[in-house]
């Protein structure tokens, strides 16, 4: 017997996406009234410039390890570690550049191979060894900048590249290679968790993992598998970011995007304690969350001071996502006669 | 409670002291001045800041909770005493106690949020942390010097207790060990304390027992805001100045300090005193780096290390008491 909320709402692809969309809405319509230029775009040498392109080229980095961040949360763990595996991963790109002779391919796999590695290395401790996950993560947070910083010695290097430098600057039929990037990476996942068992085994895990293991889902393996995606989604994300600023400075790549990929997970509407999830709906979260920061940088707000109303936003999608507070609210209309 | 139980309590926290003991007595067989008072000393004051937040964040830990905010409100308090003390011209003291204040409710206003509506701690205080590190920068864009003379002369020598001639014990210590002492008391020997560490333990076990569970938790952030805030007028001592910037991160610092002290981050079992041994563990790791002229970034790396080790040892011990379902949880 399946539960009633599946019985009788049918699950279509934009279920959920209503709240996020609308206040993705919300806050262009801000911009559109109230923000000049803001919707201007512009064609030069064949490629768009614009305040919007400009969103989401610079948050796909957000959306990529929103992508990975939404399957780890959907198995009821959390990563903490991206930020950091971010850097590891740029620093590799860096130094293999660096040696003349040595074939971009690999170099590409390489850094995207490392990124996975620290996910796999995540993995490994929140399955065998059964450690939290916000507590096994957290020690390649802390550690893994430290890695990063022992691979550079310490130094910010720099890079000319034309290759490398493409991935976060180039862009192909008009669009910003990176936002094609996270384009290809959103289909992939869609179709992985969507086309195969994989999304169900990952949301029954995130709901009740013991009931799952009884029903012959291995829980270890789902939970290894998303951990090592989101180390993937992280070592992209820290290429693209590497190659957008044509260098890399182990203590800066992907500083605080950690806590951005969480937000874009939550305003997206996949609940933290794991279960269902929306890859949709971390996109425009992740949109939200950059449309925000363009916002305040269009109106001159110091980035310094962006955060604070960033987190008003997120207390607010929270409560208006907390049943608790949604039960106040119901009892509130009840007892105030309309 | 059986007796096997309560002894594998202890291992964690007879393991930290042996790896301070074992930190301690390698730097005083590698290096010729490390057993002098004055590194013992700089170990107590140079981590005075992360000693008070550590020590808040026992509290929360053992209730189950996270506090991510530590760092951010650490700075925002830097920056508020600093801008009111020389710009406003208000007495430190008013502004100290005002700082600490808005702390206290910032604290209790992330429990309110997190008991009453139910929301996840680690997000509401995320959000504190977004919320602390901003205002912070509106209070004023970068850092600022303390000049007054209750800093320059009341901190630095009216307070600091002179130990011998060349060596002061400072003010920011004193703090520290004070604060130690008052949670070591409010842990262990008050109702208070009992609530936290039952609420930890189990939540609805507690809620069965008639503790009261939305009050403890409440009280428990309150300790966390206050706490961080005592660590944010410390940094102040410490350093003579006030910025916005200050301690980015140092809730990590903070958790690895209570992990490594033998609390379980699942709630419910530790101690205050393996928090102390933990933040001088940190402290002589950093010492032992220093005098190694290793670069700073292995510091990151043996203490991620040892947290790991750590995590590991208290899932044996759980394993070994039976507590395996505990950990299986996520803090």
């Amino acid at each position: 017997m399946r539960p009633e909320r599946f019985q009788n709402r049918p699950v279509r692809w934009w279920s959920g996406l209503e709240w996020p969309v609308a206040g993705l809405a919300l806050l262009l319509l801000f911009n559109l009234a109230f923000t000049p230029g803001f919707f201007h775009l512009e064609l030069r040498n064949g490629h768009l410039y614009g305040s919007l392109v400009d969103i989401i080229n610079r948050g796909s980095p957000v959306v990529i390890l929103g992508l990975g961040m939404t399957l780890v949360i959907a198995t009821g763990g959390v990563d903490l570690s991206v930020g950091a595996v971010m850097a590891i991963a740029g620093t590799v790109a860096a130094q293999l550049i660096l040696r003349p002779g040595f074939p971009f391919p690999a170099l590409i796999l390489a850094s995207l191979a490392v990124g996975t590695l620290a996910g796999c290395w995540n993995g490994f401790l929140v399955t065998w060894l059964r450690v939290q996950p916000l507590v096994a993560t957290l020690v390649l947070m802390v550690g893994g900048r430290g890695i990063a910083q022992l691979l550079t010695n310490g130094q910010q290097i720099y890079f000319e590249d034309a290759r490398l430098v493409f991935v976060g600057n180039g862009h192909l039929l008009g669009l910003p290679f990176p936002v094609l990037l996270s384009l290809a990476l959103l289909g992939l996942t869609a179709l992985l968790t969507r086309r195969t068992a994989l999304g169900l085994f990952i949301e029954s895990v995130g709901d009740n993992p013991r009931a799952s293991e009884f029903a012959g889902v291995s829980t270890r393996t789902v939970k290894f598998v998303v951990y090592a995606f989101s180390g993937f989604c992280a070592g992209l994300a820290g290429l693209i970011d590497t190659s957008n600023i044509k260098s890399v400075d182990a203590n800066k790549i992907g500083l605080t995007l950690e806590l951005d990929a969480i937000l874009a997970v939550v305003v997206g509407g996949t609940a933290l304690t794991g279960g269902r999830f929306s890859l949709l709906g971390t996109v425009v979260g992740a949109l939200f969350i950059r449309t925000l920061t363009t916002t305040m940088y269009a109106w001159n707000v110091k980035s310094d001071v962006a955060p604070v109303p960033k987190a008003l936003a997120i207390i607010a999608v929270c409560l208006l996502q907390s049943p608790a507070f949604r039960r106040r609210l119901a009892a509130f209309r009840r007892a105030s006669p309309s | 409670m059986k007796p096997p139980r309560l002894n594998s309590q202890y291992i964690p926290l007879v393991a930290t002291g042996v790896v301070l003991a074992v930190l301690y007595v390698t730097g005083g067989c590698l290096f010729p001045n490390f057993f002098s008072l004055r590194v013992l000393v700089n170990l107590f004051g140079g981590n005075a800041v992360l000693g008070v937040a550590a020590i808040g964040a026992t509290f929360v830990i053992l209730s189950g909770g996270i506090d991510l905010s530590v760092g951010a409100v650490i700075g925002f308090t830097s920056i508020l005493i600093a801008t009111l003390v020389e710009e406003h011209h208000v007495a430190p003291v008013l502004a100290i106690s005002l700082a600490l204040l808005l702390g206290t409710g910032f604290g209790a206003g992330m429990g309110a949020l997190i008991q009453r509506f139910e929301l996840p701690p680690f997000l509401v205080t995320l959000a504190g942390m977004f919320l602390a590190r901003g205002l912070a920068f509106v209070v004023r864009p970068d850092n600022l010097g303390i000049h007054h003379p209750f800093y320059a002369e009341g901190i630095n020598h009216s307070l600091a207790l002179q130990l011998d001639s060349r060596v002061s014990w400072p003010f920011a210590a004193t703090c520290f060990v004070a604060l130690f002492l008052v949670a070591l008391v409010l842990a262990h020997y008050t109702r208070l304390g009992r609530n936290i560490y039952a609420l930890g333990g189990d939540e609805t076990s507690a809620r069965l027992m008639g503790l009261p569970v939305a009050r403890t938790k409440i009280a428990t952030y309150t300790i966390g805001g206050f706490c961080s805030a005592l660590a944010g007028v410390v940094y102040t001592f410490t350093t003579q100045n006030g910025d916005p910037a200050a301690c980015v991160g140092k809730e990590l610092e903070a958790i690895a300090a209570v992990v490594i002290g033998g609390t379980l981050l699942s709630g419910g079992v530790g101690f205050v005193a393996g928090t102390g041994m933990g933040v001088l563990i940190l402290g002589l790791i950093q010492t032992l780096i220093t005098y190694q002229n290793l670069n700073s970034w292995w510091t990151v790396i043996v203490v991620g290390l040892l947290l790991l080790l750590f995590i590991l040892l208290q899932n044996v011990v759980s394993a070994l008491s039976g507590r395996l379902d505990n950990t299986a949880r996520h803090g």
